[in-house]
């Protein structure tokens, strides 16, 4: 019984969190990677363009509520999406033919991309504000709880409580079905081998007669997906607020980076790894021991919940100090 | 020349005789900053006193009040020394103000001290402020967090709650209330499992609502804005099961907490500094004639705090802050007369007889040393998910 309660409090507290936590972050960093491994630059634009997509995906949500559409249980925001990737996806392709190209026909160093990203970000983020506002939106409908404590505990008889929220479940679905579309696009149709090529080698792509433009917009188009999914995941889970989109860059960062830059699995892999060591470092293990016959006077914590973000910082310094391409061998940074 | 050198010293001798003068007094308030909301109507409750005591031709001899605002930003204590400068090159004598803690510390200490004015907050909650050295030129008319830190305590000591988490907004306001707070349980027997910070405006609290629920405690002690953190922290603790039970100070008590939880949150407690009696009912009458809210929170203590000001400048027969700091308790206190809003031009003319007087004003005011509100705190319950009332303590 003990044993029970020590592994729920552990799933409560510690694995559904993070098991969302890090399916967001893994779907952040893919787009990270995608664009690093095709493109050649680090985005800094990522949060504040997942913000973007966000907001059109709630708008569009909003929009569907006042004309009565609901998916029952499941959040309307869902079948939003499509409109906010699209909306998505224009604005990263205009970004690409404003500042990107120009760049890129120029052959600038990467760094100059990045500079220029950074600038994309501060106008995005501005955009987002002017577009929805500055404050918290909670755009979540439909069932709030798969499981709640109270019938879990009823049900259990257990001591400890269990809560699985609707949106970690989605979370964690959509995540799934989207890697695995994005494998299956990159592996098996021709336009993902021919971004894939694109990324090896240019040059070599170009002589097979590759179009480096298009794939340069297939490869805007499915970031801007990605993002938007992201985005509007995270924003279901927990509330919409445009400045969290700005904050969420460095883990999604750190995911890339240590999964290393370039490689999707990677991505996916960094994405979970930041997340659980976020929150495992950060939980007070006194229940959990406390369950498993270990009482303690002390809270068990490694490090106070303040210094969350810090966890990112650390491994990600540990990760270029010790092995600067990655987990999964990505590009060098 | 001649005639305008004679109009000048006619007008000089009539005003000597008269011994009437112009009294300023400003209003020193946050009117911008993460607090602009709340300053005109504070600001508005001054101004209703001085004005008051301005138009009954009753103070020192047929003297007149102007009252100025400046702005103290909340947040930037350099600004708000500055705009306090400038008023007192002005000739300001006293200051309804500073609105927030920090600033007032600093405005006190730099400006205040060293001119001789004498400041009377309406809102400044900060316990730093009661053990502050002021040469007894500051007063506030608002409680301090400590005192509030301690009937929570007794609320909660008394619904039978023997150990509590504690979770508060990482700044003054809220590390100062949590400490209070917690000494004060811990001086009644109860314990403190945890007591951890929250920053306000994150997406997800998840990390912190899993600390607390692993410190775990009878409830959960909520020090935080109703706006910010302290709700997400709450919803945290409500979706994971690791709270049913929790204790709400001032910051999380409004409209926005039953909306927002509704039932989920009943036979939670709820604490906020608030008045009941004659004063309050009077002063909304006053309000709605001037034309601001009287509900807006410590608007009715900017009220008090500009009468206060004026009926101690009339105890002592001057307009010298010097003079006037030392009747300020003495006006504020029993024994004498009592003295609700919009009597103060009896008040004025009871002082000027030589008779005590009383202050009660819109928010019951009774001072302690050194210098501050008792206060007057409201208990409410969560039932049925509505806040209701239970008493006052």
């Amino acid at each position: 019984m003990d044993l029970l309660n020590a592994l729920v409090a552990f799933l409560n507290f510690v694995f559904i969190p993070a098991a969302a936590y890090g399916a967001q972050l893994a779907l952040g960093a893919l787009g990270v990677t995608l664009i690093y491994g095709i493109l050649r630059f680090s985005n800094f634009a990522h949060g504040d363009t997942m913000a973007f997509g966000t907001a059109i995906t709630i708008m569009a949500t909003w929009a569907l509520q006042a004309i009565g559409i609901s998916l029952g249980p499941i959040p309307t925001a869902l079948l939003a999406l499509p409109i906010g990737i699209a909306g998505c996806a224009l604005m990263v392709l205009g970004t690409d033919r404003i500042v990107y190209r120009f760049y890129r026909k120029k052959k600038s160093d990467p760094i100059i991309l990045v500079m220029a990203s950074v600038g994309v970000m501060f106008i995005m983020n501005g955009l987002t504000r002017i577009l929805i506002g500055v404050d918290e939106i909670r755009f979540d409908d439909g069932a709030r709880f798969v499981i709640d404590v109270r019938s879990f505990r009823e049900w259990s008889g257990l001591s400890e409580g269990l809560a699985l929220r609707t949106t970690q479940l989605i979370t964690v679905i959509v995540a799934v079905l989207v890697v695995w579309a994005l494998f299956w696009f990159l592996n098996r149709t021709k336009s993902g081998k021919a971004m894939r090529a694109y990324s090896d080698n240019e040059d070599l792509a170009l002589l097979s007669g590759i179009d480096p433009e298009q794939v340069v917009r297939l490869t805007w188009i499915i970031a801007a997906a990605l993002m938007t999914i992201a985005g509007t995941l995270y924003g279901l889970d927990k509330a919409f607020k445009p400045f969290n989109y700005f904050q969420i860059l460095l883990p999604i960062f750190a995911a890339a980076i240590v999964g290393g830059l370039g490689s999707p699995i990677g991505a996916i892999a960094g994405g979970f790894i930041v997340a659980f060591s976020e929150v495992a470092i950060t939980y007070p293990w006194k229940k959990v021991a406390g369950h498993l016959g270990f009482q303690s006077d002390g809270l068990l914590q490694l490090m106070s919940t303040e210094y969350k973000f810090a966890v990112s910082f650390v491994i990600l310094i540990i990760v270029l100090l010790f092995r600067p391409t990655g987990l999964f061998r990505g590009k060098s940074v | 020349m001649k005639k305008l050198l004679l109009a000048t010293a006619a007008t000089a001798l009539l005003a000597g005789a008269a011994g009437a003068e112009e009294v300023k007094l400003g209003m020193h308030l946050g009117f911008t900053g993460p607090l602009e909301s709340m300053a005109p109507d504070i600001a508005a409750g001054g101004e209703a006193a001085a004005k008051e005591v301005s138009d009954s031709g009753k103070f020192m001899d047929g003297s007149t009040v102007v009252t100025s605002r400046s702005d103290t930003t909340c947040t930037d204590a350099a600004a708000s020394v500055a705009a306090a400068e400038r008023q007192v090159a002005d000739g300001v004598k006293a200051m309804v103000g500073g609105q927030c803690s920090g600033e007032t510390i600093a405005v006190l200490e730099k400006v205040g001290i060293p001119n001789g004015v004498m400041m009377i907050s309406p809102s400044a909650t900060s316990p730093a402020l009661s053990t502050i050295e002021d040469n007894g030129l500051f007063f506030r008319t608002a409680p301090s967090d400590a005192r509030q830190g301690e009937v929570m305590a007794q609320l909660a000591k008394d619904q039978g709650i023997e150990s509590v988490a504690i979770t508060y907004t990482n700044n003054d306001y809220g590390k100062g209330l949590a400490d209070s707070f917690q000494a004060a349980f811990e001086k009644l027997g109860g314990q403190v499992t945890t007591s951890a910070a929250h920053d306000d405006g994150k997406a997800d609290y998840s990390a912190e609502v899993a600390a607390l629920a692993s410190a775990g405690g009878d409830a959960l002690a909520v020090v935080g804005y109703v706006d910010q953190g302290g709700s997400g922290i709450t919803r945290g603790a409500l979706d994971t099961g690791a709270f049913d039970k929790f204790i709400f100070p001032d910051g999380m008590i409004g409209d926005a907490l039953v909306e927002r939880f509704g039932t989920e949150i009943d036979g939670s407690i709820g604490i906020n500094p608030a008045a009941e009696g004659d004063g309050r009912a009077k002063f909304e009458e006053l309000a709605a004639a001037a034309g601001f809210d009287p509900s807006a929170p410590y608007s009715a203590e900017a009220y008090d705090a500009a009468a206060l000001i004026l009926l101690s400048m009339q105890a002592a027969k001057s307009a010298d802050p010097a003079a006037a700091k030392e009747k300020v308790m003495e006006v504020a206190n029993a024994p004498g007369e009592p003295v609700l809003p919009g009597e103060l031009a009896k008040g004025l003319e009871l002082l000027a007889a030589g008779t005590d007087i009383d202050y009660v004003g819109a928010s019951s005011v009774e001072l302690v040393e050194p210098g501050e509100s008792a206060g007057s705190f409201r208990e409410t319950t969560i039932t049925d998910g509505k806040l209701e009332v239970v008493g006052f303590h």
